[in-house]
């Protein structure tokens, strides 16, 4: 074949064509793409609520409801369930006062106020400092930084604020954000309890 | 037969787009924190390389000449977004981390220059051939990139602990660390061709 | 005051070159002379400005309403290439020379990943998507920062030429160790400002 004279025509054609069948191909590609991206979505915060709270047998995805908290600002929370006891909550909890940008973690909390477990679902923070989050707060072999089982008590807070949570070191920023994350859930967490306490005691 | 296996290895030793032709130091150096991370973000330009090489050697007669650099962009950008759909649906960890730099292979000079320099004067299966010894080439550099800054910055390679990460150097991970061990890397690539000659 | 805040967060604590890594084709390839990236700087910061101006207006009123979001790639390369073209026949005919000494390297613009980077980055940023005005003021200021990393780049090479330095190191890798050098300089402006 002939290679096309760069005549206006031709042009216009030959650009308007691939443009045309591009657009196609990619409409269908994400026509493919759409569910099992949803899906991936899904799945991960799912097996978030798994990490963080628990045993359960319900499916707090389909459970979960939004907590406002003072600041204004709506958490999503997943309330997991044992034979429709409820036995943990987990809180979609985010914080803005992170190094770069948003940090939005997994709260896991029992019903008594202990923190079961985290999970860091979303952080722009440095590797190598901030984002040694998800390790740095979870190792029960040093208990000064350890956030995990540690019964809430109003001191969940680093050092250098006057709690008693050893900060990730060369990365103070990031850790006040993630306590602030914690904090946010935790009154999340408290305005679900106190609701749940009321209702039970309506119902008896 | 032997040109063909010329053209394929053309690109990982003796062209390699990375380490000899210095070009697309944008993911280079900007997604290699991790052996894993350079690794995917190579197989990602792979697929696009190949993909846009062997369209492009196709329509070649199609496209006119004074119109040739749009349409390949088009198709490029094209190819980029359907990787980029693709790893979000099935590979949302990797998706996540190389994060901006999926869509910013669209600007990657070895994509646009192989179609200009190489598939719009080749048949498409020469083309094919030098889009997978190029994208092997550029997967093999990052890969040795991200590698070695892992091994330096967090004491681990493709995750595999070798010493406790609290040895480790942080720079390495960081964008200073990046531009050293690329330098340092081109060195012994200078250094093994001139002992050769 | 939030002006002021992206702006110094922008030029210095996340330098489009030395931190986040974008644009390093050129920040490598046209950083001989401190005359060529001066003007190689102003025209990036031309094009970055327009580029984000133009892709922010298409993506807020025409993509997302058509739910178009995944041809954004597509749409905004094309933007990006038409601008590059627009500015090189503007350049031409109202300064011949700057014309002639940043000659090969202005189409380049277009495959310079710092424009195309802004303009996707400002789509995707929690506060700046949002606000035109804040995403314009980030966006000049990320062309500052690559403008400044740029030309203070050149003012070292301009003497690493009359170093003796290995052959094997010559050329690129010095560039490269050097630029890593500078990229921990830049480290050190870390947390002078937070911005959210």
């Amino acid at each position: 074949m002939e290679k096309l004279k760069s005549s206006f025509k031709n042009m216009l054609l030959s650009l308007a064509l691939i443009s045309i069948v591009v657009a196609c191909l990619l409409a269908v590609v994400y026509k493919m793409t759409e569910e099992p991206i949803k899906q991936a979505e899904k799945q991960r915060k799912e097996n978030a609520i798994k990490e963080v709270v628990p045993d359960f047998n319900n499916n707090p995805a389909e459970e979960k409801f939004e907590v406002e908290i003072s600041d204004g600002s709506k958490l999503t929370v997943f309330p997991a369930k044992y034979d429709n006891k409820l036995v943990g909550i987990a809180v979609e909890t985010n914080t803005l006062k992170g190094f770069s940008g948003e940090i939005r973690i997994m709260a896991g909390f029992d019903v008594d106020g202990t923190i079961k477990n985290y999970y860091v679902l979303k952080h722009a923070e440095t590797p190598g400092l901030g984002a040694k989050m998800q390790k740095w707060f979870s190792d029960p072999s040093k208990p000064d930084q350890n956030v995990i089982n540690r019964k809430w008590n109003n001191n969940i807070n680093v050092k250098k604020d006057g709690g008693d949570i050893d900060a990730i070191t060369a990365a103070t920023i990031t850790s006040r954000a993630f306590v602030d994350a914690l904090n946010r859930a935790y009154e999340a967490y408290l305005k679900v309890i106190q609701n749940d306490s009321e209702k039970q005691e309506s119902a008896k | 037969m032997s040109k063909n296996l010329n053209i394929l290895t053309n690109g990982i030793i003796k062209e390699n787009p990375v380490l000899v032709l210095l070009l697309g130091m944008c993911p280079t150096l900007g997604t290699t924190s991790s052996a894993i991370n350079g690794f995917g973000m190579g197989i990602a330009t792979t697929f696009v390389l190949i993909c846009s090489n062997l369209v492009i050697s196709l329509l070649k007669n199609f496209i006119p000449d004074k119109v040739r650099i749009p349409a390949f962009i088009i198709i490029i950008a094209s190819f980029v977004t359907v990787v980029e759909m693709i790893m979000q649906a099935y590979m949302p960890p990797l998706y996540e981390s190389l994060g901006l730099f999926i869509p910013l292979i669209v600007v990657n000079c070895i994509v646009l220059g192989r179609a200009e320099a190489f598939a719009s004067k080749n048949t498409p299966l020469s083309s094919t051939l030098d889009g997978i010894g190029m994208g092997a080439g550029f997967t093999l550099a990052l890969t040795v990139l991200g590698a070695i800054r892992e091994f330096f910055g967090t004491g681990k390679i493709f995750d595999f602990t070798v010493y406790p990460e609290d040895y480790g150097l942080t720079t390495f991970v960081l964008a200073p660390g990046a531009f050293i061990v690329l330098g340092f890397l081109i060195v012994i690539v200078n250094k093994l061709k001139t002992t050769k000659n | 005051m939030t002006y002021i805040l992206i702006f110094i967060s922008a030029v210095f604590i996340n330098n489009v070159v030395l931190s986040q890594i974008l644009g390093i084709c050129p920040f490598l390839g046209v950083s001989k002379k401190i005359d060529t990236a001066i003007g190689m700087g102003i025209s990036v910061t031309f094009v970055i400005a327009i580029a984000t101006l133009v892709t922010f207006l298409l993506m807020q009123y025409i993509l997302i309403p058509f739910n178009l979001q995944f041809m954004q790639t597509i749409s905004f390369i094309l933007v990006i290439a038409a601008l590059v073209q627009m500015v090189e026949i503007i350049l031409k005919k109202v300064s011949p020379s700057l014309y002639q000494s940043l000659g090969v390297f202005l189409p380049l613009i277009t495959t310079n990943c710092a424009v195309l980077g802004v303009a996707i980055l400002v789509t995707k940023h929690d506060i700046y998507k949002e606000s035109l005005l804040q995403s314009m003021v980030y966006a000049i200021s990320t062309a500052i920062g690559f403008a400044l990393a740029l030309i203070i780049f050149a003012g070292i090479r301009e003497h690493l030429n009359i170093a003796n330095i290995p052959k094997a190191f010559k050329g690129m890798p010095v560039a490269l160790i050097i630029a890593g050098i500078l990229a921990m300089i830049f480290m050190g402006f870390t947390g002078i400002v937070k911005i959210n």
